[in-house]
């Protein structure tokens, strides 16, 4: 049997996390230079699951790239297609009706919600904890059949059209939502007993991990993560889209910027989503999902646009260049785990590799959406 | 000290009222469905691979316009049609009549845009979900013959 090797007190090693790792999130590589337990110095590594979505915008016409919208965030997948129509309407100047407006504004919290759950239970599941992953695997599943339902998929959907929906909602809808609220609220209390309020959980986040709102406005942060370090920028709030400003809702802001904030600003924001979509329902107006006269063969004046949405990870905007085609000339997609994905090289310096591992966890990235 | 005293009975606090949680949870009904023995009712809009639809008297409605294959994203469908004569009132017409509908399955997105282009409501989505093989060629399916199988079934 050979000898073990013996390290030089001084000399660190590297070790490869990912790319195909249980404690990652997909196929994200991390390059770590350790010194024993702690981290020398960290490097993300990315590239794995690009596949071109945004030169396949240049060779697609705007309708036929509505599908790739979904294919970037498979968690919150509404959000992102919601920035695409709504991009294309504002340069084209499509109305929308007020209804297909309320109902995109539902569905798209009710996948948020649905996204900051498997978020919960996967970052649960990341600390050690198994049981409350399928509790919040059982919720989303009443999200995900409340929104097959209306939309016909349950993960990637192609729903919004430029100009309004692909269909109207049906009573089943609106009495399954109804229905969900009050047992998400539940599910709620259940979660702040069980994971909220456990010691081990606790001790695991508090005061681990620390980003500075000036790391966060360094390298571009935004939603859930640079909430949590004290900055109250919301798409929703501070340039309204969509329906937004009819609602009333917070946005939850905490000032730690620990692994906990992050955690506690999901969890808030939730809450938050749950009542967008009680006023949403309230208010749902009738009339007709589509614009009259159904858009065709769009062509986007000379210009350059852009528009910004709030999804569950942060602001994603979308930039179109048109040079009056059928099809972009450019276009770009900011995505919002792109940008939070590198707190984590700077931050994760000289922490534990557990500890830094649980604040991946709590940057909630979603690899196929920054590996566009 | 008196944190530690504190944390340990925070933490026991806290793993009783764990532990009541899950145990709770061995009451609540079963939700798991043991697939394939038993399964659920797709949901009416559920969007499994398109399928041609048939008119009353069980012959395609497709036209063979191809505004569905111009439409699509990922160049799915390709089709084909013949030129048939027909007697309509006693003259000798040509018409086009589809011949061959394939679509490749392993491309499409479900995305509905063929059926939102396709203005003789000739298609539409299947309710198929048990969908499973090693052979990516099984995936490319004849609609035309598919729809001649289903309407067999019927008569
Ligand atoms: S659903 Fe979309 S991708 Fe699939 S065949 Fe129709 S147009 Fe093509
Ligand atoms: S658009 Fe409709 S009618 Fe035209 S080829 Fe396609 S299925 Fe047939």
């Amino acid at each position: 049997m050979s000898a073990p090797i013996q390290l030089r007190p001084d000399e660190t090693f590297i070790l490869n996390v990912g790319p195909q790792h249980p404690a990652t999130h997909g196929v994200l590589r991390v390059k770590m230079e350790m010194d024993g337990e702690y981290i020398v110095k960290a490097e993300t590594v990315l590239g794995y699951v690009h596949r071109m979505h945004e030169k396949m915008g240049e060779n697609r016409t705007y309708a036929q790239y509505l599908p790739n919208l979904s294919r970037l965030d498979y968690l919150g997948a509404l959000g992102y297609t919601h920035g695409h129509v709504l991009s294309i309407e504002r340069a084209a100047g499509i109305e929308v009706p007020e209804r297909a407006e309320y109902i995109r504004a539902i569905t798209v919290e009710l996948n948020r919600v649905a996204s900051h759950l498997f978020w919960f239970g996967a970052f649960v599941m990341d600390l050690g904890g198994f049981s409350p992953l399928m509790y919040a695997i059982q919720d989303r599943e009443h999200i995900l059949d409340i929104l097959e339902g209306v939309t016909g998929s349950r993960l990637t959907y192609c729903y919004y059209r430029f100009g309004g929906l692909y269909n109207d909602v049906d009573d089943e809808f609106i009495e399954a939502t109804k229905r969900f609220i009050p047992n998400m609220r539940k599910s709620l209390k259940k979660y702040a007993a069980l994971v909220t309020g456990n010691i081990i959980f606790h001790k695991r986040l508090e005061g681990i991990a620390p980003v500075s709102a000036e790391t966060c406005r360094k390298y571009g942060a935004t939603g859930p993560v640079a909430r949590g370090s004290g900055i109250n920028f919301d798409v929703r709030k501070n340039e309204p889209y969509s329906v937004y400003s009819d609602f009333d809702f917070d946005v939850p802001v905490y000032q730690e910027g620990d692994s906990l904030a992050r955690y506690k600003v999901r969890m808030d924001e939730i809450e938050q989503s749950l009542r967008i979509i009680e006023q949403g329902l309230a208010k749902l107006p009738a009339g007709p999902i589509m614009t009259e006269k159904k858009p065709k063969n769009i062509k986007l004046p000379v210009g350059d646009f852009y528009q910004a949405v709030e999804t569950a990870r942060g602001s994603f905007g979308i930039r179109i260049v048109s040079d009056g085609d059928k099809n972009a000339y450019r276009l770009k997609l900011r995505s919002p785990t792109y940008s939070n994905m590198h707190l984590f090289d700077e931050t994760c310096e000289g922490m534990l590799i557990m500890d830094a591992l649980a604040f991946m966890g709590s940057l909630d990235l979603v690899i196929p959406e920054m590996d566009r | 000290m008196g944190g530690y005293f504190s944390d340990i009975f925070y933490g026991g606090k806290s793993l009783l009222v764990g532990l009541s949680i899950t145990f709770r949870e061995f009451f609540k009904p079963t939700v798991t469905v043991q697939y394939p023995y038993q399964t659920i009712k797709m949901s009416a809009r559920f969007r499994g691979h398109i399928e041609l639809l048939a008119d009353d008297t069980g012959s395609p409605k497709c036209v063979a316009c191809g505004m569905c294959q111009r439409a699509c994203p990922s160049s799915c469908i390709s089709l084909d049609s013949v030129s048939v004569d027909i007697e309509v009132d006693g003259k000798v017409k040509k018409k086009k009549v589809l011949s061959r509908y394939d679509l490749n399955f392993t491309t499409c997105s479900l995305c509905g845009q063929c059926v939102e282009n396709c203005n003789f409501g000739a298609i539409d989505f299947s309710k198929e979900y048990n969908l499973a093989s090693t052979r990516k060629e099984d995936f490319h399916f004849d609609l035309l013959d598919r729809l001649k199988r289903l309407e067999e079934k019927k008569a």
